[in-house]
Formats: C-alpha cells, sequence, structure tokens
C-alpha cells in the first residue's frame, strides 16, 4: 500500500512542501545539517551563536570575530574613573568552545545574500541558511571636522568601543594636570548607550575628586538636556560633585584640534586637557554590505520583530545596537536580542512558527560613584499590531543612587559575561 | 490498517523533532538570565533562580508586583509579565539543575 504525499502532509499538519523537508529535525537547503553563520562575537553575536547551539545542537554554527578576546564596553567607564583595569573588562571566547559553535578568527569583507555567502579577509567563504549580523556600531568619526587627525595623533578618543582607546583615555586622565580641563562631547541619540557618557562624567569626577580637586568637566552635549536617568546624575552631580561639572545641552561638538587641543561647537571654541568626543553613530558598516542598513535615516537596520529578519533582505537577521528600535542600545538588549532571534531560527530551520509574542527586558546599571549607583528597568512585549515592541509601563529608573545599586551592578556585570561567554 | 501505522510513525517523528523547540517558559526565562546568571546560577549579589520552588517564585513575583515585598528592581521587572507567564518562568526555573 502506497502512502501519497498528501496523506503524508495531512498527518504531519503541515501545508507547505518546504517545510516537509525542513522538517526532519532541522534539514539544510542541501539536506545537510542547517547553517547559520553569525558575523561579531559581542554581547549580541556571542550570545546569539551560544543559544542556536543550545537549542539547536542539529545546527552548524560559525561565529566569525577579529579580535583575540572579548573587552567589555559596559563597565568600562570603571577603567577610565581609575576604579578597575583592563584585564577585569577583557575576557576570553574559549568558555564557548564547550557549545561546539565553529570559532572564527577574521573580519567579514563582503556578504552574497542571492547565494547566502560571507568571504573574510583571510579568503574564506562560508554558506549559510540564515545570518546573523551583529556587528555593532560604526562611530562616525568623519561628522566630526579633524576628529581622524587628531584621533591618528592620539589627541582625542571616543572609548566608544572598549579596548585601546579605555585604556588610553585613562592614561590622559592621569596624567593631565590638577586644574586641568576634561572635555566630553556627547552625540544626539539614538546612540549607543544612553547613560554611558554621563556615567563616565560621574566616574571621572569622582577620580578628580580624590586625585586633582581642582579640576574641571565640560559637558557639550547635542541632546538639549541628559538623555538618560536625567534624575540619578542630577543628585549625583550636585550632591559630590558640586561645582566641578559644567553642563551644556544643545551645544553638539562641530570639530576639535589635535595641534591646539580645542574642541569646537557652533557657540564656542575651547581649550582642553583631555578630549573625549564621542560621535553619532550607526549600524555597523557589515550591515551596509549586506543592504540592511535601511532605515529612514540610513543609519540603522529595520527587522520583523519576531525573528529579527531583515526587513530588506532575507535570511539575514540583525541583532543589538545596529537595529532600529524604540530600544535602549545597551548590551543587555543585545544579549536579550540574541536570544529571541536565536529561538526563532530555530523554529524556522525546523520547518515551526516562531514565539509570536517575545518579551524583553533591559536592565541598565550605571555607578555614580566608586560605591553607589542607579539603574533603569523596563520590559518590553512584542505588540501585533505596531509590529514591534512596546513599553507596557511599569518600568522605570531610580531617582537617587545606593550603595545596594552599586552592588548589583557588579552582580550584573559578572553574570551576563557569563551569560554570553560561558 | 497499515497505512495508518505508518502514517502515525511518520507524524510521530516529526513531532519528536518539537523535543528541540524552545518553549515558551524557557524563552521568557532566558531573559532573566543577563541579571540572575547563566544557567540560573549566579555569581553575584543577585540570586540564583535554579532549582527555585515553583510556587515560591510565582508568589515572589506578585508580592514584587503588588508592592508587597520591597524590591531594589523587581517591583519593575515583575509588572511586565501576567500571572501565567510567572506559572512558565516558575516551572521552567523549578527544573533547571
Amino acid at each position: 500500500m502506497s502512502i501519497n504525499r498528501r496523506d503524508f502532509l495531512k498527518v504531519s499538519g503541515m501545508g507547505a512542501a518546504s517545510a516537509l523537508i525542513a522538517g526532519c529535525a532541522g534539514m539544510g537547503a542541501s539536506g545537510a545539517k542547517p547553517k547559520v553563520v553569525v558575523v561579531g562575537a559581542g554581547f549580541g553575536g556571542a550570545t546569539c551563536a551560544k543559544y542556536l547551539r543550545k537549542w539547536g545542537p542539529n545546527i552548524d554554527v560559525t561565529l566569525i570575530e577579529p579580535n583575540d578576546k572579548f573587552v567589555s564596553c559596559p563597565r568600562s567607564n570603571l577603567v577610565i574613573g581609575g576604579l578597575r583595569d583592563m584585564d577585569y573588562l577583557t575576557h576570553s571566547y574559549d568558555s564557548l568552545a564547550k557549545y561546539g559553535i565553529n570559532m572564527v578568527k577574521d573580519m567579514v569583507v563582503a556578504i552574497d545574500p542571492a547565494k547566502r555567502t560571507v568571504t573574510t579577509k583571510g579568503g574564506k567563504t562560508f554558506g549559510y541558511d540564515r545570518l546573523v549580523l551583529a556587528p555593532g556600531i560604526d562611530v562616525r568619526t568623519d561628522t566630526v571636522k579633524g576628529f581622524q587627525e587628531a584621533e591618528a595623533a592620539g589627541k582625542v578618543v571616543h572609548a566608544w568601543k572598549a579596548g585601546p582607546q579605555t585604556a588610553l583615555l585613562r592614561k590622559q586622565l592621569e596624567a593631565m594636570p590638577d586644574g586641568g580641563v576634561y572635555v566630553i562631547g556627547i552625540p544626539g541619540m539614538p546612540y549607543r548607550c544612553p547613560p554611558g557618557p554621563y556615567e563616565r562624567i560621574s566616574l571621572v569626577a569622582d577620580y578628580f575628586k580624590k586625585a586633582k580637586p581642582r579640576s574641571k568637566i565640560l559637558v557639550l552635549d547635542s541632546n538639549p538636556d541628559i538623555a538618560s536617568k536625567k534624575p540619578l546624575f542630577t543628585w549625583a552631580w550636585n550632591s559630590f560633585y558640586a561645582g566641578m561639572i559644567e553642563y551644556r545641552g544643545g551645544n553638539a561638538v562641530t570639530g576639535v584640534d589635535g595641534g591646539r587641543m580645542m574642541v569646537s561647537t557652533e557657540f564656542d571654541d575651547i581649550k582642553a586637557d583631555v578630549m573625549n568626543v564621542v560621535p553619532r553613530q550607526r549600524a555597523g558598516e557589515l550591515c551596509a554590505l549586506a543592504g540592511v542598513r535601511n532605515d529612514a535615516s540610513g543609519n540603522w537596520c529595520t527587522v520583523d520583530f519576531i525573528t529579527f529578519e531583515s526587513t530588506a533582505v532575507p535570511n539575514v537577521h540583525i541583532i543589538g545596537d545596529s537595529v532600529s528600535a524604540a530600544l535602549p542600545k545597551s548590551g543587555h538588549m543585545a544579549t536579550n536580542q540574541a536570544k529571541i532571534c536565536a529561538a526563532a531560527i530555530v523554529e524556522l530551520l525546523a520547518g515551526r512558527q516562531p514565539e509570536a509574542v517575545p518579551v524583553v527586558a533591559n536592565t541598565c546599571y550605571s555607578d555614580t560613584s566608586s560605591s553607589t549607583g542607579g539603574h533603569v528597568a523596563n520590559v518590553y512585549r512584542y505588540n501585533a499590531e505596531k509590529k514591534a515592541f512596546v513599553d507596557p509601563g511599569g518600568g522605570g529608573a531610580t531617582p537617587q543612587g545606593d550603595t545596594l545599586n552599586h552592588t548589583y551592578a557588579e552582580s550584573w556585570a559578572q553574570n551576563i559575561w557569563a551569560d554570553v561567554l560561558s | 490498517m497499515h497505512k495508518k501505522l505508518i502514517l502515525l510513525s511518520a507524524g510521530a517523528i516529526l513531532l519528536s523533532a518539537n523535543a528541540f523547540a524552545v518553549d515558551r517558559g524557557e524563552l521568557l526565562a532566558s531573559t532573566c538570565l543577563t541579571c540572575h546568571g547563566a544557567g540560573g546560577k549566579s555569581k553575584g549579589a543577585a540570586p540564583s533562580l535554579a532549582g527555585l520552588d515553583k510556587a515560591y517564585f510565582v508568589k515572589s513575583m506578585q508580592d514584587f508586583k503588588s508592592g508587597a515585598r520591597p524590591a531594589s528592581v523587581m517591583h519593575r521587572h515583575s509588572k511586565g509579565y501576567t500571572d501565567a507567564e510567572y506559572a512558565l518562568m516558575g516551572e521552567y526555573f523549578s527544573k533547571l539543575k
């Protein structure tokens, strides 16, 4: 007695023929194990690769990252403030080996979404059934006049990607004489880590207060006002650092001069001892290579929030800072988007529907001194009508800092690093 | 008869592929691990959730939401989920080793 395809489909409950081919515990287009390539091993990419393997052990996962080690930008303000060293931020990828991820130390230089391949600087080509891009941000050093020359000469840093610039900024602050001026430039929203600049100001002030109390901090903020946790930072600056910090909202930095050590806005030219200008940002260049950096501003990537698949290019997913969303650009958010994306890809590769109402939470801790801190916490729920994550309310930020939040901030760091990397 | 048996077995094979599915409780709970630790085992001051009694978890989340139990941050997170979701997450954490 023969079984025809129609009978088989009736039993399995699957209508789509392609789903049937994919249905046997996940099969790739060629009938071999399904392949997912993840590019970028930061908070988003490393987490995605790990959870793909955890939830889809039949999936072949390749993780491509040019850096040897994971260096955490969250908590890097503690290094800049002299409270921790670079070792604290720097982690090995070795613990991910247990998941059987194919880790490739290389940089992707070309993406062919039609052929479904990525090609690396080292000349290797990887085919994929699904591609996950997690490149983080491209810092637009070209948008601040004189920045690139000054940066090359070591006169200005953004230190908005953790690594050598973090250590250099710390050295510059240590070398600064008492009574010197630290100028920090903040880009207009949206940018990576909204409270980051204000935490940096707080911890530099904490350092100055202890080591060089006549020093000043000048804040040139493109935003009209403190863009994140304003009550928390205002409380800290008034309580601990009165007279040290001058805040100028609506004062975007337009240029820097490394030779004369000057920072310019449309209003003034300011002499600085340490220049720390953070230019505006956009999704990593990889996203442009793939043709997915497609939001109205041309800066970020629009995605389907159930799967994080690009709305422009099929089978290419984007997670983390690069995503265009009314969601904070944080390491915590990237890590949690990675999990939703991983789960969705596992289901899709197995011919099933992904979770229809994903929910993602974000907690962002900011230290306000060497012993106090605060947080902002929100839960976002997928709304089918708006096709976006919506904050249903109930979240919020601490109006003042305390030692308990300071303790929980450190707990968060140890736990998220473990969640991402082990 | 024979045809039905073969079809049912085929269906069972396809269904067993669902053994890899990420159930809603686990997916919801995964977002908690960023603060509460990989595998629900905390390396810091935040409490571990692995192996936590399900009823205790559900009651805690309800008490955080109502304010009956004071919290540093959990009053915020608890408001993002329903009672049914607490039960799903609680079920998952209770089984986590």
